[in-house]
């Protein structure tokens, strides 16, 4: 991917949801947003400022009312449903807060699942059990753990999981959605450095997604959204 | 580029994951399922027997009566007995010249619950079942047409097999159904010459005597009890006149088939007694129709269980969304779109039809092999195969569509719960 063309680039961005859901109507705005391949950015903000939504709009589940929403070049929010689908699962990972992991999968198949998705990621991965065995030695998982099922792990593990399921295939954009707010303190710097380094060496664009401002330096840009 | 084989053994997991739930579903499903070739199987078994069990004969004669229970008790040995017609009758009407062959046909007593059957000669000569197939011995011959062969007999298949009869034993018949005890014909033993080769018809559950030795064994009997101080004994019975007296029926062979209603005709303006000769294919037909109605409800309980089994697989897909949304949604944020977790629920029930057709068809091959020999026994109907045929795949294939119709609701659900949800289910 050409260094120019940001991976992210959001401008005018306008999502309402009405009012009728049972509480007021919302609205979020964003008049402009840019990550670069292989940078990182630190998104924060209180509870109800709209973090969800922005995450389902630049995963292609929402579209905006205006504005755009353009992804490594691509008028992403423009494309039909199935070709943003198509798209998500061909150059983003993602992460969340917690329940990452399919629970009756193991660990293995729960990593190899997007190269099932996307022929480009398993194309990229080449061999897909042998690319997620190096990730889950990079992510800290014991070789043992790999058949277990994914329920069987604990929380942190789970997480370094998900995080490897995330980066195979090395999709160029990765959203993680408070990953660590199930971690305790000193675990979550160390999963948020391992994190970074993976998608350095993934050459992925990084949006991490946070209430935690103590995390905020590990990262290249911060980004409030208010509410 | 989109992929789309995986999610077979994605739903597979994840039915295998809720299997408690599902299970019980599936047990529903298979024994509705059974009961739906069940009744297709015996319906069709049932029909193909009978007609399978005279195929030679174009007209079967006796007493006036219902045709149908004529046809009932001469060929296959059920219902109730009908009135004999004497042989003088049989004997003007067998020299008619476009009767090319005729078998008299003598029942009313037993051997161990299998019925006696005494007839001619002709019986081995002419007899047809299946598709026009003759009768074939697999061990000895047919009993002797004259004095020598009195006290001979021919063994159907599964008498043979069941009793564990061998050529040459001595059999004792019984008179009447055997059900009284007292009631042997003990003092006139049959030796065995000749064993038949199975049929699947009730020649196989049948005692063939000729028509002297019914008449030998009835000699020092009246009214259906032997005469007291009148016994004969089977050396000195063979030198009575052994001419019956009467038969229950006969079969009637034609020269040209063409010539069928016209005999037919004759036979019921018969004057020296009142006689009928029937078709036994239309008189099947007949019973077939009269029975359309029950088939038809059976049919369509059975098919209102499996109804109620797809109401239950339909509870449980939807409750189950429940705690699948999460699930559902891991598999947005991965890349499935709609069409892929519509696709997934649609697995899933058409996973469950196709389990619970085969294992339907599985269980009815199981009942079937148990419950076969009793329904040829009891009721005459031989289960022609344990594989299914045509309209039974075809049943099959409409069990396994309309599970696949069942899930179009849960997947419709799911697809609105994962556009409602997105990446994050609200929970």
């Amino acid at each position: 991917m050409n260094a120019s063309v940001p991976a992210i680039a959001i401008r005018d961005l306008e999502f309402r949801w009405p009012a009728t859901r049972g509480c007021d109507g919302f609205s979020l705005k964003l008049p402009s947003l840019a990550v670069n391949p292989e940078n990182s950015l630190f998104l924060h903000g209180p509870s109800g400022s709209g973090k969800s939504t922005l995450l389902n709009l630049v995963g292609g589940v929402l579209t905006p009312h205006s504005g755009c929403i353009e992804l490594l070049g691509q008028a992403f929010s423009a494309l039909p449903a199935a070709r943003r689908d198509a798209f998500r699962a061909d150059h983003i990972g993602f992460i969340f807060q917690q329940f990452n992991l399919i629970p009756y999968l193991s660990v293995l198949d729960n990593v190899v699942l997007p190269c099932r998705f996307s022929a480009r990621r398993a194309a990229q991965a080449a061999d897909a059990r042998a690319a997620a065995t190096t990730l889950l030695a990079h992510l800290d998982i014991a070789p043992d753990l790999h058949a277990r099922p994914a329920h069987a792990l604990s929380v942190g593990q789970q997480q370094r999981v998900a995080a490897a399921r995330a980066l195979i295939g090395k999709p160029e954009i990765l959203i993680a959605d408070e990953p660590t707010s199930a971690l305790d303190a000193p675990r979550q710097a160390a999963f948020v450095d391992l994190l970074l380094a993976e998608a350095r060496a993934n050459g992925s664009a990084l949006i991490f997604v946070s209430h935690d401002l103590r995390l905020a330096a590990h990262f290249d840009a911060v980004l409030e959204l208010s509410a | 580029m989109r992929r789309w084989r995986f999610l077979l053994p994605l739903a597979a997991a994840s039915a295998w994951n809720r299997r408690a739930t599902l299970g019980l579903t599936l047990i529903a499903i298979i024994l509705a399922s059974t009961l739906l070739l069940a009744v297709e199987r015996l319906r069709h078994d049932t029909r193909a027997s009978f007609a399978q069990s005279v195929s030679g004969a174009d007209l079967i004669v006796g007493a006036r009566s219902s045709p149908l229970q004529l046809v009932l008790y001469s060929v296959f040995r059920l219902g109730e007995a009908s009135n004999n017609i004497r042989w003088a009758s049989y004997r003007k009407i067998a020299d008619n010249p476009a009767i090319a062959w005729t078998i008299p046909l003598s029942l009313g007593d037993s051997h161990r619950g299998y019925p006696v059957l005494g007839t001619s000669a002709d019986y081995f000569r002419h007899f047809r079942y299946g598709f026009k197939t003759p009768l074939a011995f697999s061990v000895g011959r047919p009993f002797a047409d004259g004095r020598e062969g009195v006290f001979e007999a021919v063994l159907g298949a599964d008498v043979a097999r069941k009793l564990g009869y061998r050529n040459g034993e001595q059999i004792i018949l019984s008179h009447g159904s055997g059900a009284l005890t007292g009631q042997d014909h003990a003092d006139k033993p049959f030796s065995v010459v000749g064993i038949l080769s199975p049929t699947g018809t009730p020649v196989d559950r049948t005692v063939h005597v000729s028509l002297a030795a019914i008449e030998a064994i009835h000699l020092d009997w009246q009214g259906g009890l032997p005469l007291p101080g009148l016994a004969v004994a089977a050396d000195q019975a063979i030198e009575y006149d052994l001419t019956p007296r009467d038969i229950t029926a006969f079969l009637v062979g034609l020269h040209q088939r063409t010539t069928v209603f016209g005999i037919q005709r004759q036979i019921a303006g018969f004057k020296d007694e009142p006689l009928q000769a029937v078709l036994p294919g239309v008189v099947l037909d007949q019973l077939w129709q009269s029975l359309a109605f029950g088939e038809k409800l059976l049919r369509g309980l059975s098919w209102l269980i499996l109804s109620l089994g797809l109401a239950g697989l339909l509870a449980v897909m939807l409750a189950g969304l429940g705690e699948r949304r999460r699930e559902l949604a891991i598999l947005r944020a991965l890349g499935a779109g709609l069409p892929h977790i519509a696709t997934l629920l649609v697995l899933e029930s058409l996973l469950l039809g196709v389990l619970g057709a085969l294992g339907g068809l599985l269980l009815l091959t199981v009942v079937s092999t148990l419950a076969g020999p009793w329904l040829a026994e009891n009721w005459g109907i031989v289960l022609q195969s344990l594989l299914p045929g045509s309209d039974e795949w075809l049943l099959l294939a409409a069990i396994i569509a309309t599970c696949l119709l069942a899930g179009v609701l849960p997947a419709w659900r799911a697809s609105r719960l994962a556009l409602a949800d997105g990446l994050t289910p609200r929970l």
